[in-house]
């Protein structure tokens, strides 16, 4: 298979030393061994994430985006545009479907781009990592590589939402997606399958500005996981991974449990199945360390 | 003569205005996805599908029902649609198809335009706060953002925050997530003044509010 080239938008978080900085080693490893060549968009900026809109107005948002999608489409030409942030590629995908079907706005976009010295007339189609994984390489592709299997380790598949909603991955329900199952039966891990709070929402955002109420439901996440008898949880969602690890401790102090969950990305799974080592799948990058995933990644 | 029609009574001008029913079409004006509202069929698959539809003041399809019955005052200040979390879990179950967590965005948003969005509202705060924090350079600068949101209630608040959050804030910086440097110098596009100048014409665009997308 020839190597495969994508306009990468990393986003904010995948930065260095930033919240998903270990999403990003463990994407960087898992595309080594798939020969996936990821080109950042040169001088790429924030997507204006969910959260925005009491700052931003609707255009301001789009435009943000559309700067991205001309930046790739001037210096990646005909590649797909590819993010591994749920918020990056919901608030891209969104930017794009309005920019390419309301030429009113496309024609105001292009007046503010014009500042920034850009024009955009149409880019490639704006697509999330684990799309590419599916479509484009197919399980049984992605099985090949393994080399040291996951057998042993039980993993609840926590999906949230935006990798989901609205536009989620091709042939997968909304209720109940399937593919993060796939993912791990495919390292050789077992798969939850009937773990009930695969689709439930963290908090997103609002973890921060209302903390409590969405403990409650960080609380469900971890709790459901443990009733499963998981020994983690594996998610695509930078904004996921980073809320229902960090408030464990929270909902611990304040409620009384005694979690202590693993939380960790699909990619990471891969980096691992695929031979690579703890640091390169960035399982040096954990508040709670996935002992049972480091072991695997240590053995010879 | 219909019976129904009261004759012989002049409307006085205040009464109209109460009951003057163009809050609709202003919301179809200037509101995201705004010409959405009127399909709205009342079903409530929305507020039971949010995941903190209990904490809402008034569940989606209420505030689609007040906009029709042109409650624009009670619409544009309650706390209710600040509770979206973005999880698009009514849009796809929204029989109707309506965009809702765009909607719900876009009445914020309105909201908060006119000035008349509720003044302690910790997500309106934390929304502006990352907005300002994204686009000060072209991307968000994550510490910035936190210390903000902690010292936001005072000096006081913000160090008993910090010192519940320091065992996890020291877990991140040992884990490779979590920069304190950022403070001084975060991540940063190269063409900032290309960015600053764009969203200032953005703005200044949707400021002679000429509805983007209708």
């Amino acid at each position: 298979m020839p190597t495969k080239e994508y306009a990468f938008y990393p986003g904010c978080s995948s930065q260095s030393k930033a919240s998903a900085a270990n999403l990003q080693t463990s994407i960087t490893a898992m595309c080594k061994t798939l020969d996936i060549k990821l080109t950042n968009i040169p001088d790429w900026n924030c997507c204006g994430a969910s959260i925005a809109y009491a700052g931003g107005g609707e255009l301001e948002r789009v435009v943000m985006n559309a700067r991205n999608f001309t930046l790739a489409a001037k210096h990646l030409p005909g590649q797909d545009i590819v993010a591994t942030c749920a918020a990056c590629w919901l608030n891209s995908r969104e930017s794009k479907v309005k920019l390419d079907g309301h030429p009113q706005l496309l024609a105001q976009a292009n007046e503010a781009l014009k500042e920034a010295g850009l024009n955009y007339q149409g880019s490639a189609p704006v697509r999330h990592m684990v799309e590419v994984l599916i479509e484009d390489f197919g399980y049984a592709e992605l099985k090949k590589p393994v080399v040291k299997s996951l057998a042993g380790i039980k993993f609840a598949g926590y999906v949230g939402c935006q990798t989901n909603r609205p536009f989620g991955i091709a042939g997968e329900s909304f209720e109940n997606p399937m593919y993060l199952d796939k993912l791990v039966e495919s390292m050789g891990g077992e798969a939850l399958t009937a773990y009930d709070q695969k689709v439930t929402c963290c908090g997103g955002a609002l973890a921060f500005s209302e903390p409590d109420k969405s403990q409650q439901h960080i609380r469900d996440i971890v709790e459901a996981a443990y009733d499963h008898g998981a020994d983690m949880l594996v998610t695509p969602c930078p904004l996921c991974q980073a809320n229902v690890e960090v408030y464990q401790s929270e909902i611990n102090r304040k409620q009384g449990t005694k979690f202590h969950l693993p939380i960790v990305y699909y990619s990471q799974l891969m980096a691992v199945a695929y031979g690579g080592s703890v640091k390169a799948a960035g399982l040096d990058g954990h508040i709670i360390a996935p002992t049972k995933l480091q072991e695997i990644a240590t053995k010879k | 003569m219909n019976a129904l029609r009261t004759t012989g009574h002049q409307t006085t001008p205040a009464v109209a205005a109460r009951y003057r029913n163009d809050f609709l079409k202003e919301v179809e004006a200037h509101v995201e996805d705004g010409e959405w509202v009127k399909m709205c069929m009342q079903c409530g698959v929305c507020a039971g599908s949010c995941p903190l539809g209990a904490h809402w003041e008034h569940p989606p399809q209420e505030l689609f029902m007040m906009i029709r019955a042109g409650k624009r005052d009670a619409v544009l200040s309650c706390d209710a649609m600040w509770m979206c979390t973005s999880c698009y879990n009514c849009v796809v179950r929204c029989p109707r198809k309506l965009p809702i967590t765009q909607i719900m965005h876009g009445i914020a948003s309105y909201a908060q335009e006119l000035g008349l969005a509720p003044k302690v509202q910790p997500t309106r705060d934390f929304s502006i706060q990352f907005w300002k924090n994204c686009t000060k350079t072209g991307r968000v600068n994550e510490i910035k953002l936190t210390v903000g949101l902690y010292f936001k209630d005072g000096l006081v608040a913000g160090i008993e925050q910090v010192m519940n959050m320091l065992p996890v804030a020291l877990g991140l910086m040992k884990a490779g997530r979590l920069n304190p440097f950022e403070l001084l110098r975060g991540h940063s596009p190269k063409d900032q003044k290309g960015i600053a100048a764009m969203l200032k014409k953005a703005r200044a665009i949707a400021a002679q509010r000429a509805p983007a997308t209708h």
